[in-house]
């Protein structure tokens, strides 16, 4: 366990150093959080107002999707990983006394996190403090704050699970290129990153709600406003829950027999 | 330390690879899209040898020849389709992480310490991977610090490393663990003299102090010539010449090149030497030393010719293996 912690350690402080990206992310993604409200604006303005969420709580998703985003945007792809898969050099990963799926996962999650650590904080400070209803509201009680933790957690870890799954399927084609660009639009749309899944038609939605996707961003985003509570909050929890471990489970074993044909085929 | 196990012992491994294979042209390729022709390569054909603890083997062979294909195997990499193989007591590819604790592996061409963090959270990092102990990793560092030179390099983040330093920070990287047997591939290729010879001296004095076994694959004959106890030249798939430098060149490289500057007149040559070239007061002969020897040679002229310098060439390694290759058509 003690490896995994201090590989986890020194990808984490590696992606502190990158402190010019993180100024270009927070400005990114102001603009785009400040972009995206002002269209939901128009159109209530329009008089099509029947959204399914509150103002607010759609302010408050579009803030936190913006301030997480490294944590669930499926483009933020490990370079490394691709490029030993595409190479072969894989291999060369095996001569290490450790499991590689709970390396890599290690691997990207710290990735990621150490990204969000840097970018989430000025954003959800000025969204704190942005006139209603355009600003970051406080979660109804601390329960529901707690819910939203957990969930993001999950979610953070499906998110996770589902790029393992994309590197592993990576061995068993020549150029995954077109796999990944696939799978960004489409995991993109199907989490919920495009446009909140309750703005879906009903069937649609549904269907996404009980797939993986919907246990990516859309869970917690929805827990934080108040959309998800009671009955509903406890199936998401537990629907996000399953998906991480299936997705895990998948993904291992798509990873174990990718790495048999690079260890048979001789990478 | 006796043992009468050898620490590598590989028996009639074999394995072969299935590469498509296609035609040019548009036709071929539209028919490659529904059926694909597969040549199989024999990367290893029933290939045995044994290592000794404590042994440096120079392995050797064109590219190709299925140099890396065996350390693969050693290292638990690569399954074979047949055969056997033990190192340190374990089949590789089926105790693979239980052998990985045990052996170290540096490959010239791809680094192990991580990019963007300086070389002593690398290190950090593998004595947590390789679990070692902390009084075990402290000891090896300041050990391997002290042979390496790295005390200057150890703060520094690992991109900013030039090749020669990041080669001796990659060769304690491998060995903070202290693993009985270590795999170098090319640990000397893009070197500058100085760092070549560091390299070369380190992994001699590891040897002598720790009993590490070697096991050296490289294209630079003089990292051979400087290191290796033994020779394994592989070609095709097979063990092909196994034996120590001096023995390979008695019996694939028997000329010796006998530069002389005299005064007088040759006098004529015994059999098994003849001129090469001559010019006044200076000749070079060839000796075929499974004739005769070289000083037989020197006694004939000495004592027809007054000799004013003399000097005796063999071949060198690289020529030697050259030869090899050529003899051996691989």
């Amino acid at each position: 366990m003690k490896k995994y912690l201090s590989f986890f350690r020194v990808r984490f402080l590696t992606g502190l150093q990158y402190r010019a990206a993180a100024a270009a992310g927070i400005a990114t993604q102001f603009a785009w959080g400040f972009m995206t409200l002002l269209l939901y604006r128009a159109f209530a303005r329009a008089g099509y107002d029947r959204f399914p969420l509150p103002f607010e709580s759609l302010s408050a998703y579009i803030w936190l999707q913006q301030a997480f985003l490294a944590l669930f945007a499926v483009w933020f792809w490990d370079s490394d990983i691709l490029e030993m898969v595409e190479s072969g050099s894989v291999a060369y990963e095996l001569c290490r006394p450790t499991d590689l799926y709970t390396m890599w996962y290690v691997k990207t999650g710290a990735a990621r996190l150490s990204r969000a650590v840097l970018r989430c904080a000025p954003i959800l400070l000025v969204a704190v403090f942005l006139p209603a209803p355009f600003g970051l509201t406080a979660p109804a009680s601390a329960l529901q704050f707690l819910a939203f933790l957990l969930s993001l957690t999950l979610g953070f870890g499906v998110v996770l699970a589902f790029g393992m799954l994309v590197y592993a399927a990576e061995f068993f084609t020549v150029s995954p290129a077109g796999l990944r660009v696939l799978v960004v639009a489409l995991v993109d749309f199907c989490q919920g990153g495009l446009l909140p899944l309750p703005f879906l038609p009903a069937a649609l939605r549904t269907a996404l709600e009980w797939s993986p996707f919907g246990a990516m961003q859309n869970a917690p985003l929805l827990v934080y406003s108040g959309f998800l509570t009671g009955g509903a909050l406890l199936r998401t929890l537990g629907l996000q829950l399953f998906w991480l471990l299936a997705l895990v489970l998948l993904g291992r074993l798509i990873l174990a027999r990718g790495l048999r044909r690079a260890v048979v085929q001789g990478g | 330390m006796i043992r009468t196990q050898p620490i590598i012992e590989l028996s009639h491994l074999s394995k072969t690879f299935r590469v498509a294979r296609r035609d040019p042209g548009l036709k071929a390729a539209a028919k490659a899209l529904f059926r694909r022709e597969y040549t199989e390569i024999r990367a290893l054909d029933d290939l045995s040898f044994s290592v000794p603890e404590g042994q440096i083997v120079g392995y050797i062979g064109p590219n190709g020849a299925g140099k890396s294909s065996t350390v693969k195997v050693m290292s638990g990499i690569l399954t074979p389709d047949a055969g056997t193989c033990r190192v340190c007591g374990l089949t590789p590819w089926r105790a693979r992480r239980q052998l990985a604790g045990r052996i170290g592996v540096v490959f010239g061409q791809r680094s192990q310490l991580f990019w963007d963090v300086p070389v002593i959270d690398s290190f950090e990092l593998l004595r947590d991977i390789y679990a070692a102990p902390q009084d075990e990793y402290t000891a090896n560092l300041a050990r391997l610090t002290d042979l390496l030179d790295l005390s200057a390099l150890l703060r520094t983040l690992a991109r900013q490393l030039s090749l020669g330093q990041r080669m001796r920070c990659e060769l304690a990287a491998s060995l903070l663990h202290s693993p009985q047997v270590l795999f170098l591939d090319e640990p000397t290729i893009g070197l500058d003299a100085v760092s070549k010879i560091a390299v070369r001296q380190f992994i001699r004095e590891l040897q002598r102090r720790r009993g590490t076994t070697v096991v050296l694959t490289t294209h630079d004959m003089q990292d051979i010539e400087a290191l290796a106890d033994r020779i394994l030249l592989i070609g095709r798939g097979r063990i092909l010449r196994d034996g120590t430098l001096d023995e390979l060149r008695r019996t694939h490289s028997p000329l010796r090149t006998l530069t002389v500057e005299y005064g007088g007149a040759l006098p004529p040559l015994p059999a098994g030497a003849a001129v090469a070239e001559s010019q006044p007061g200076r000749a070079v002969l060839t000796v075929d030393t499974r004739v005769l020897g070289v000083s037989a040679v020197i006694a004939a002229l000495s004592a027809a010719v007054e000799l004013h310098d003399l000097s005796v060439a063999s071949q060198s390694a690289e020529e030697l293996v050259a030869g090899l290759y050529r003899e051996l058509e691989l």
